[in-house]
Formats: structure tokens, sequence, C-alpha cells
């Protein structure tokens, strides 16, 4: 198995891992705590490519993660802004229970 | 592949497991801190030195802290009453999670041949990336920024009190 195998399979376990939490958990933040997971094994993948790419010097791999770091920042307190708006209003962060976005 | 990368693959892959699969809301945002740090780990051991210190700073420092606020001002670490934590089709999106996993791991599998053995560690320093960030990505740079003033702003305006009868 290549360097490179072994972190691609590895990102594509956190991936997975990610979804199923995203898909099963029903509590909104678990599920925010999913697609960080999501965007994280993306990130792995953009560096493993980037380390045994051919042209490391390009820095495109790298940059691409740096930039996905900060959007799924942004992307985590939106979102947790969001499930506390909704927890203020419906008093439960319960995605069985939040099913109509009319307040 | 060394023993550094199996034990850091390893603890990854059971923070993250811990991370969706604990009851208790908080340790789950715990276990996300650990697979958080195994993977800045794993960034170093690619030789991405800056990214890896970014995923500290930015994921364990702030994410993370995030996460864990979050949980405590919705009061989401007490545990359903009825039912567990899994939502009712839980079946239907482990049986997802698992095809997305099968096709990717076939995909990486079948497209060893074709994949670059080792190569020379690159010579990258820190110096090399802001010379980039300000050069050749200097516009996305300033639209990362506006975009984090502006998830900013929209975080606070929309997890803001709302006031009596604007309802």
């Amino acid at each position: 198995m290549t360097p490179l195998t072994g972190y691609l399979l590895v990102a594509a376990l956190l991936f997975a891992i990610g979804l199923a939490g995203a898909l099963t958990r029903r509590n909104a933040i678990l599920v925010l705590i999913g697609i960080e997971l999501m965007l994280n094994a993306a990130n792995l993948n953009f560096i493993a490519f980037w380390r045994y790419g051919p042209h490391p010097e390009a820095l495109t791999g790298m940059m691409f993660a740096i930039f996905s770091i900060a959007v799924a920042a942004a992307e985590a307190a939106v979102g947790l802004g969001l499930v506390i708006a909704i927890h203020r209003h419906t008093h439960t962060t319960d995605l069985d229970q939040i099913n109509r976005m009319k307040g | 592949m060394s023993f550094a990368f199996y034990l850091i693959a390893a603890l990854t892959v059971a923070g993250a497991l811990a991370a969706v699969l604990l009851k208790n809301t908080v340790h789950c945002a715990l276990a996300l801190t650990v697979a958080f740090a195994g993977l800045a780990f794993l960034f170093l051991q690619l030789d991405a030195q800056f990214v890896g210190f970014a995923q500290i700073l930015v994921y364990i420092g702030a994410v993370a802290i995030l996460v864990v606020f979050a949980i405590l001002l919705t009061r989401g670490s007490e545990t359903p009453k009825d039912g567990g934590i899994f939502s009712r089709t839980w079946l239907v999106g482990l049986a997802v999670a698992a095809a997305v996993f099968a096709m990717l791991g076939w995909a990486v599998l079948q497209s060893v041949a074709g994949l670059p053995r080792a190569t020379p560690e690159p010579t990258v320093t820190v110096g090399d990336i802001g010379v980039a960030l300000m050069g050749r990505y200097v516009l996305p740079l300033e639209i990362v920024a506006l975009l984090l003033t502006a998830a900013l702003i929209g975080a606070v305006i929309v997890a803001m009190h709302e006031k009596e009868g604007s309802k």
C-alpha cells in the first residue's frame, strides 16, 4: 500500500463516519459535528494529494485546504447560531420534532 | 507506511466514531476534539506544517469550543427520553454512508496503479505560503475575509434575542 492510498482510505472512512453521523443523529448539533468531520476528510484528501502530487511547489492543494478551513469555520459559526435560534423558538434541538419551517 | 501513521489514523478514526456514537453530547464534542487533533497530526505527517497548526488553532481552538457553547446553551446534553439518540430513519442513513464508503474505498484501491509512490519531501516554507496568499491567491483571500465578516455578523444576528412582539 502506498502512503497516498493509506491517507485516502483514512479520509474516505472519516467522510463515511461523518456522513453516517449527519444522517442518523437526532440532535442538530451532532449533525453539524458530522458535517465538520466530512469537511475535514476532504481537507485531508487535498493535503495528501498536494504532498504526493507532481507539483507540490505550486501549493494548489494546500491553498484549497486553507480556504476550506476558513469557510468551514464560517459555516460552523452560522450553523450553531441557527441551532441556538431554533432552540429558542421551539425549545428543542431534536430533528425528529423540528419538521416545519414556519415558526 | 510508518507505525506513526497507523497510530494517528487509528486515533483519528476512533475519535470520529466516538463523536458520532456517544450518548452524551458533551462527550461527543470532546471526542470530536480528539479527531481534530488526530487530523492535525496527519497534516504534520504530510509535511503541511502551516495547515496542521491552522487546524489546531481553528478547529480545536475555535470550532470545538463553539460546539461546546452551543451544546451548553441548548441543554443538548440531556438525552431524549423517547427513542434513542438516533433518528427514526437511521438504517437508511447508515446504508447510504456504508455505500459511500464502499464506493470511495473501491475507487481508491482500484486506482493504486496510477498513484505515485514515494516522492521527495516538498520544501515549502510558511514564507512561500504567505507570498502565494499575497500574490496569486490575493483575490480569494479578500473574498474569504468578506465571507468571514458576513458570517460573523450573520451568526450574531441569527442568534440574537428576538424582540418581544416581533413575531
